[in-house]
């Protein structure tokens, strides 16, 4: 590994100094379960490492009147605990108990699943259908970016070098809302997604989608939005046709490449058979609610 | 060497130890410390024969830094036994056969422990998922599943005895 030096400020104000004096390349570190893997490649490098989890509220999640605020650093085991978040927001807390194996959701974090920015990652999808914001700390104070625009690219999203995620805010649903995440793997756990999808629906009295929104994952170079998906299931109650169309919309946004995991025409196929089910599964939670 | 200072709590003892920071705490638990229970089988988070508890939550030793360990408790497989008696899962994979190089029995046991604090009573399925990040290239996983379920029905006993 590169030769590191390792710092575990108990402040944001000493975190976001560090960030922006050291003369070394810096790395934040969350739960390290891509991190540390990423620094075992590399040697002769120096490398200020920060780990940010001991800065309050990093690992909490708390309700205030119109949002979640999560701590971006916050384990994906205690997240998936917390049935309050559970209640709200089914599908995102189903996309964090799919990533890795007990142990590694014993770290992993939805912050670090989001700055790693993987085109597979599985929580996006459905922080992106919940209409999720960043809170990004600079030295020149905070600013807000919408998980959608947040990345920018393979591996890539839009923090500077002495920027860093603080909190992840998810906006409460609107009355009747549900969300559901589903993702294609060879395996039945323990895999990267092939394809991925997450829809969120708002349903009137009488069952009719008066709002949704629709995501897609691994099937382009960062998740996407799909709004064409989310239009085929606006106004309809979520009949075949509808479904048939929003699927063929997510299978014509998708840009995907083609792997030893997966084909083009498979993943495009499958992400479309994936925004269905999520759409039928977010409504039938809608009644649950 | 960016040598960095760490005082930890491991199976309930206190230690002190100074790593480099870019040490992993299973490089620290096993060539520091001793504790050669925990197995390094992939070093990417993949194979879970590292498998350890950092405050009571159950983790890959191999994914966290040494550094990260200050003022934080550890669990490992020598915390297993108390007073030199065994722990009911460790006699039940003898028992049942459940291992046969070995290397995998430490993690295996360590998040089979971890399991039933969570979960008492697990159905198979329920077994087997939480222990999907533990590979084993040997036993096929069946003895360990029958092991794990006869340990969990003795423990379970046990704690109705002991009201
Ligand atoms: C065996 C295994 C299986 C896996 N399976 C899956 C899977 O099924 N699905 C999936 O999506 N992922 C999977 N992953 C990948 C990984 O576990 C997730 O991406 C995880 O959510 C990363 O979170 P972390 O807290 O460990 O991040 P870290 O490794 O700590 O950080 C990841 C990146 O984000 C940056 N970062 C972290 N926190 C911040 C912050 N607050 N501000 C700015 N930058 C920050 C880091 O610098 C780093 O670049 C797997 C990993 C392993 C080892
Ligand atoms: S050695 Fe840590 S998971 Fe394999
Ligand atoms: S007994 Fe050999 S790897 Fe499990």
């Amino acid at each position: 590994m590169v030769a590191l030096t390792y710092h575990a400020p108990d402040s944001l104000e000493e975190a976001v100094q560090l960030l922006s004096t050291a003369r070394q390349p810096v790395k934040v570190l969350s739960g390290g379960t891509d991190l540390i893997i990423q620094m075992q490649g590399l040697t002769q490098d120096e490398r200020l490492v920060v780990d940010v989890k001991k800065i309050p509220g990093m690992r909490a999640a708390d309700w205030s009147d119109d949002h979640l605020r999560l701590g971006p650093s916050m384990s994906c085991s205690q997240f998936t605990k917390r049935q309050d978040i559970q209640a709200v927001f089914p599908g995102l807390v189903e996309a964090a108990y799919l990533i890795g194996s007990t142990q590694v959701q014993g770290r992993a974090s939805l912050g670090g699943n989001l700055c790693n920015a993987s085109p597979a990652a599985d929580t996006i999808p459905a922080l992106i259908v919940n209409r999720a914001v960043c809170l990004i700390q600079g030295p020149n104070g905070t600013r807000r970016v919408n998980v959608e625009d947040f990345l920018t690219g393979v591996g890539k999203q839009c923090l500077a070098s002495d920027e860093l995620l603080v909190a992840i805010e998810v906006p409460k649903p609107a009355a009747r809302t549900s969300d559901a995440y589903l993702r294609f793997i060879p395996r039945t756990e323990m895999d990267i997604a092939v394809a991925g999808a997450a829809v969120s629906v708002t349903l009137d009295d009488d069952g009719v989608c008066s709002n949704a929104r629709v995501a897609i994952g691994a099937v382009a170079p960062t998740a996407i939005l799909v709004p064409s998906a989310a239009e085929a299931l606006i106004g309809t109650k979520l009949d075949d046709d509808a479904l048939h169309a929003a699927a063929a919309a997510s299978s014509q946004a998708a840009n995907p490449i083609s792997d030893r995991r997966g084909t083009v025409e498979f993943r495009r196929h499958v992400v479309g058979v994936l925004t269905k089910r999520a759409a039928k599964i977010a409504a039938n939670r809608v009644g649950a609610v | 060497m960016n040598g960095v200072t760490v005082s930890a709590k491991v199976n309930g003892d206190a230690v002190q130890y100074v790593c480099p920071a870019d040490e992993s705490l299973l490089d620290v638990l096993r060539n520091r410390l001793n504790l050669t229970g925990v197995k390094e089988g992939c070093g990417t988070g993949d194979c879970g024969a590292c498998s350890i508890t950092l405050d009571g939550r159950l983790v890959c030793a191999c994914l966290v830094l040494g550094a990260e360990a200050e003022g934080r408790e550890i669990g490992t497989v020598e915390g297993l036994s108390e007073g030199g008696k065994l722990h009911p899962l460790q006699e039940e994979f003898i028992e049942k056969a459940a291992l046969q190089c070995g290397i995998c029995t430490p993690g295996f046991l360590v998040a089979a422990k971890s399991l039933l604090e969570r979960n008492p009573n697990p159905t198979e399925e329920e077994i087997r998922y939480a222990l999907a990040g533990n590979l084993c290239r040997c036993t096929g996983y069946d003895k360990i599943v029958r092991a794990v379920q006869s340990a969990a029905k003795i423990m379970r006993r046990g704690k109705k005895a002991a009201r």
